[in-house]
């Protein structure tokens, strides 16, 4: 009976998208921040499925590289940011076509490798010399939120690397090569079971990041850019970016 | 006297202007955007100069490991027969081929913290490559060798034993034999061997930030800063940049001129 009703309800649904996006195709390059990584590539596949006639490509990084890569002249139809700064940047230059909109917000967490051997039980041990800690570069949203958040928590980080983005400051951890680091809530939920633990940042220190997205001046695939768009911003696209650990604005 | 000039053939020089053009255009592109007069402002930050500081003893660290083990090592691929060899070469030549950032993270599974060396070396000396300047030099040495191995063990295949031998049934001992005659009839391609494992390790960046990290003073190389300020402050990256690339080009025609005719 419940399987008949979604089985109908997914076939209006389909029906509904399929009819209204029935007119993009083509190749659609979404740079997306690092952080997006694991919920575009589910956005991706739903995308896909109701717009096949678009192949999306996703290009991943820290939004600073991206917003580079963009200024620069290098092709892409969305740009989605870690932070409003960047898209700023871009929207500066002209490079963006319309108003970028908020579609999540996402949290600080610290994350630590599984079993925490630093013993690490908030912001103020990121000043104990004898651990490894990493942060995000400062150019980077999540190395500018997490310094935000020390700063915030009058905390000065003995600090051991700045990594490029917050994938790569991850990795680190869930190797156990660093003792400690500051993530969004959404790269703890995102790690594989087992190898990262993630410890909530007082609410009152934390740095809530808003994402924009926009559609891109120079994009060579508009309509399907903003199809993607629509769809990220559409209850579809926000329950899924939501069982990633994002908020919707 | 010399031979009459042929005329060069039209195709060759077009295409060969055409690759020139793929060196060139890169270079003029970085010039033109040269701030040249905040220059001397931008290089004298303690950013740029810690990172240049780093990134010569690194390379030069490097380059001294790689003379200890790795001139033995061509030698042995040079001199011994034993099985396996073809693969010994392989494995040598194989940090030539893998993107960098691999071979950061395989030094990482190997000498990181929970290394499969790099675990029992902690907990018996204390000692942690990752994050540390000895990290970098490891990363760079690990880039960077294959360039003087292959060189070297080139060139002492290509060398006629007979000298030795003659140098030897003359009465030098071993060491004398090596001194005298090995390295001399080498020099050229050895020289050329350290000077191209040099650039190399300091042009690394793959391999360092992955298996090093990136923090001003400890790891942060040239190539790292340049990478940090071209998301922040585009004109000191550019003078980054121009410093490493007259650095390089310094050395590099300038040892040509004097050693390198050997490539």
């Amino acid at each position: 009976m419940r399987t008949a009703r979604l089985i109908v309800t997914t076939c209006v649904l389909g029906m509904v998208i399929a009819c209204s996006g029935s007119s993009v195709n083509g190749e659609l390059l979404v740079s997306a921040a690092a952080s997006l990584t694991d919920a575009f590539g589910e956005v991706e596949s739903a995308f896909e499925e109701e717009n096949r006639d678009v192949d999306v490509v996703l290009n991943l990084g820290s939004s600073t590289a991206l917003r580079e890569q963009i200024l620069e002249g290098a092709p892409a139809d969305v740009f989605a940011s870690a932070n409003t700064s960047n898209m700023d940047q871009v929207v500066e230059a002209g490079e963006a076509a319309g108003e970028p909109e908020i579609f999540v917000t996402n949290r600080l967490q610290i994350a630590v490798p599984a079993g925490n051997p630093g013993g690490v039980s908030g912001l103020e041990d990121f000043a104990r010399e004898e651990l490894l800690i990493g942060l995000c570069g400062e150019n980077v949203p999540c190395g500018d939120f997490g310094r935000q958040a020390l700063e915030n928590a009058g905390v000065t980080p003995s600090l051991d690397t700045n990594e490029p983005d917050v994938r790569a400051l991850l990795t680190k951890i869930e190797n156990d090569e660093l003792d400690a680091g500051i993530v969004y809530v959404t790269d703890v939920l995102s790690s594989p079971p087992g190898e990262v633990e993630g410890i909530d940042i007082p609410t009152e220190v934390n740095v809530v990041a808003e994402y924009p997205i926009a559609v891109l001046a120079s994009a060579p695939n508009p309509d399907a850019a903003a199809a993607w768009i629509e769809f990220v911003l559409s209850e579809g696209g926000q329950a899924i970016l939501t069982s990633y650990g994002f908020t919707s604005p | 006297m010399s031979r009459r000039t042929l005329r060069p053939p039209p195709l060759m020089v077009f295409l060969g202007s055409i690759g020139l053009a793929i060196f060139v255009v890169p270079f003029a592109g970085l010039l033109a955007r040269v701030p040249w007069s905040d220059l001397l402002t931008l290089l004298a930050d303690d950013f740029v100069t810690d990172a240049l500081r780093l990134s010569l003893v690194t390379s030069l660290a490097a380059t001294l490991i790689a003379v200890i083990v790795g001139i033995p090592l061509a030698w042995i691929m040079a001199r011994l027969e034993f099985p396996g060899r073809s693969l010994v070469r392989g494995l040598v030549t194989l940090p030539l081929v893998l993107p960098p950032v691999v071979g950061g993270a395989a030094l990482l599974f190997a000498l990181g913290r929970r290394g499969l060396v790099g675990e029992p070396l902690n907990q018996a000396t204390g000692l942690l490559l990752p994050f540390s300047t000895w990290g970098v030099v490891v990363a760079n040495t690990f880039v960077a060798m294959p360039f003087l191995v292959i060189t070297v063990e080139g060139a002492l295949r290509n060398l006629d034993q007979r000298f030795e031998g003659a140098a030897a049934s003359l009465g030098a001992g071993r060491w004398t034999v090596l001194r005298r005659v090995t390295l001399p009839m080498i020099g050229p391609s050895l020289v050329a061997g350290l000077v191209l494992t040099w650039a190399r390790a300091f042009g690394e960046f793959g391999a360092t930030i992955t298996f090093a990290g990136n923090l001003q003073g400890r790891t942060q190389t040239m190539p790292l800063a340049v990478f940090v300020a071209l998301e922040s402050d585009r004109d000191t990256a550019v003078a980054l940049s121009l410093v490493m690339v007259i650095v390089s080009l310094a050395v590099l025609v300038g040892l040509r001129e004097r050693w390198w005719k050997a490539l």
